[in-house]
């Protein structure tokens, strides 16, 4: 009996029927993580004895308290804090750093009876697109195994994709959920600015930062956004507005919806796979009744330069308060505090979040600030602006999510601005706030590309429906990479 | 915008507080200066007449009533502190 490829509907009801218990399908999912883990490397920290003593114990909760998630196996990305469980953001400074709290999401999921299996690996401090920027393993894409997973969220899709787990955390504040999606054929959602609580997720760029879920089915990705979802009073960005039940919107029907074309996200830099795939999955949606026409969003091109600005400054300050002194990495070299402070620091960051932190202090600092961190802030509101005025007439806009699909590992690790260039597409998002999902949409040379569906503020449903749609007119999800042959089912 | 030199990057590395070598220094000042060049392109837009956005949501901020509540346990607070005595966190010598 095999408990991978299975949604949550078909495990719950394996459980209801006896054909297998919360602690067999616990054990088989450490089985797999262990059969697959030499190829793929997707995670850090495992779970193994609390899981499995939860398990146990979950087994003996009555059916009729059980919600549609109870008992089912999730994996979190390492940025987001979990009690006495090692959280180190894939980051050395934080090595072997124990948390004394849970952040909110995790506590969402125990109380939806999720049964957490362990940490995923990903960019350090989820600066990165391609995972290479991880202290401690470099996460490769399953569907061939010389290519990146993509990132920053790379091991969280990597684990969904390897079938090692069949729910996993992400986090996004340019791409960094659905780009990996992409790149690895599974369902990644970023939802709306302020709908996911961020209280204990590690900050990178607090005003971009927003975590979500990721899955092989676009229902399974809605019905972990429902158990994440609501205001919380220890994140004061987090939205106080009414969480609707995002599953209930999956109603098949797209008649009359009107998607916004982008003419920016077929242009330049962007490769025709992508294109062609984006294009023959439109031609899907109209047959099943949605209206498509081009359109514009005019300062697109901007988009990058703005993020790396906005981006870089916030985690400039917000990586301030790394420093050795209250927990994570410790210099063994210092001779007085302010030795300590650099000598930490220089050896506990990684190339990229130098980079972003040199960069965000030059920007914030004096006699650049208007020009560099102000400018972007100005183009910040532009970018939004074209998101407004294109969703007073289209009920959600659609694209490709990356220019092309995963590349070769160690390709272009050496080029920051190249592999900036993977986000051109989803950076948009985080900027303006609107949610987005990516789900699978076709095969280039035998790896995944994904499809970017945006909606309007805080209207995952309209985004979760176009989706599902998509996704049960094609096959693309059903697929399978070649790592799961031979592996333990 | 203004080339990116060595000694700015050593500068800037500073302010950061990030220890760098003059090796780095200069492969930093490269890379840093390619960036900074790349986000020149936001200079073709004119937005002098241009709100800046922090937030892309509707904020204000938010206040509870002003009441103590527990804070964290120290032994807690204290489990991920390499080095500490008494209940206090050591560092190296601050005054010389």
């Amino acid at each position: 009996m095999s408990l991978v490829e299975k949604t949550a509907a078909q495990l719950q009801e394996m459980i209801h029927t006896k054909e297998t218990t919360i602690a067999e399908m616990t054990q088989k999912a450490f089985d797999r993580i262990e059969a697959l883990e030499p190829k793929v490397d997707a995670f850090l920290a495992l779970n193994k004895e609390r899981a499995t003593q939860q398990a146990e114990e979950m087994d003996r909760v009555p059916f009729a308290e059980r919600g549609p998630l109870f008992g089912l196996p999730i994996g979190v990305k390492d940025n987001i804090v979990t009690e006495g469980l090692e959280t180190t953001a894939s980051s050395r400074i934080l090595e072997g750093f124990n948390p004394i709290y849970n952040a909110t999401v995790v506590e969402k999921l125990k109380e939806a009876g999720m049964v957490t299996v362990g940490k995923l690996n990903m960019d350090e401090f989820a600066m990165g697109s391609s995972n290479e920027n991880s202290y401690y393993k470099k996460t490769k894409n399953p569907w061939n195994l010389e290519t990146v997973p993509g990132g920053s969220s790379g091991g969280s899709a990597a684990a969904v994709a390897a079938g090692e787990v069949p729910f996993t955390l992400g986090s996004d504040t340019g791409g960094s959920i659905r780009q990996p999606a992409a790149f690895c054929g599974v369902v990644g959602m970023k939802p709306t600015y302020g709908r996911v609580s961020r209280f204990g997720l590690i900050a990178y760029a607090s005003s971009l930062d927003q975590i979500g879920p990721i899955t092989r089915t676009v229902k399974d990705n809605a019905l972990l956004l429902n158990a994440i979802s609501g205001h919380d009073d220890k994140d004061s960005t987090s939205a106080n507005v009414e969480v609707p039940d995002f599953a209930a919107a999956l109603t098949g029907d797209i008649t009359g919806l009107r998607i916004g074309v982008p003419k920016e996200y077929f242009g330049e830099g962007v490769g025709e796979a992508a294109k062609q795939a984006a294009l023959d999955a439109l031609k899907v949606l109209e047959e099943r009744g949605a209206i498509c026409e081009e359109i514009s969003l005019p300062h697109s091109k901007y988009a990058l330069a703005t993020y790396y600005l906005l981006a870089s400054s916030e985690a400039s300050s917000n990586l301030s308060r790394f420093d050795g002194i209250r927990y994570g990495y410790r210099t063994e070299k210092a001779g007085n505090l302010l030795e300590f402070y650099m000598n930490t620091r220089s050896e506990g960051f990684g190339d990229e979040v130098k980079r972003r932190i040199m960069l965000g202090t030059y920007a914030l600092s004096s006699g650049y600030y208007d020009a560099y961190y102000k400018k972007a802030q100005k183009v910040r509101t532009l970018i939004k602006k074209d998101f407004d005025d294109a969703f007073e007439k289209y009920d959600v806009i659609i694209g490709p999510t990356t220019p092309t699909p995963a590349f070769k590992i160690g390709e272009i690790i050496d080029d920051p601005l190249t592999m900036y260039a993977n986000d051109i597409l989803t950076i948009p998002v985080n900027l303006a706030g609107v949610p987005a999902i990516s789900i699978p949409c076709g095969f280039a040379d035998g790896l995944p590309l994904g499809l970017q569906i945006i909606g309007k503020y805080f209207d995952e449903e309209t985004v979760y429906r176009v989706a599902d749609v998509f996704e049960q007119a094609t096959d693309f999800h059903k697929k399978t990479p070649q790592t799961w042959e031979g592996a333990a089912q | 915008m203004a080339k990116m030199t060595k000694e700015e990057v050593i500068e800037v590395a500073h302010l950061a507080r990030l220890a760098i070598t003059d090796e780095e220094a200069e492969h930093f000042a490269d890379q840093l200066e390619a960036i900074t060049n790349a986000m020149e392109l936001l200079n073709e837009l004119d937005t002098d007449n241009v709100e800046p956005t922090t937030h892309v949501l509707q904020m204000v901020n938010v206040l509870r009533e002003d009441k103590s509540i527990p804070g964290l346990d120290r032994e807690l607070v204290l489990k991920n502190v390499k080095e500490h005595e008494g209940g206090q966190v050591k560092v190296p010598t601050i005054l010389e």
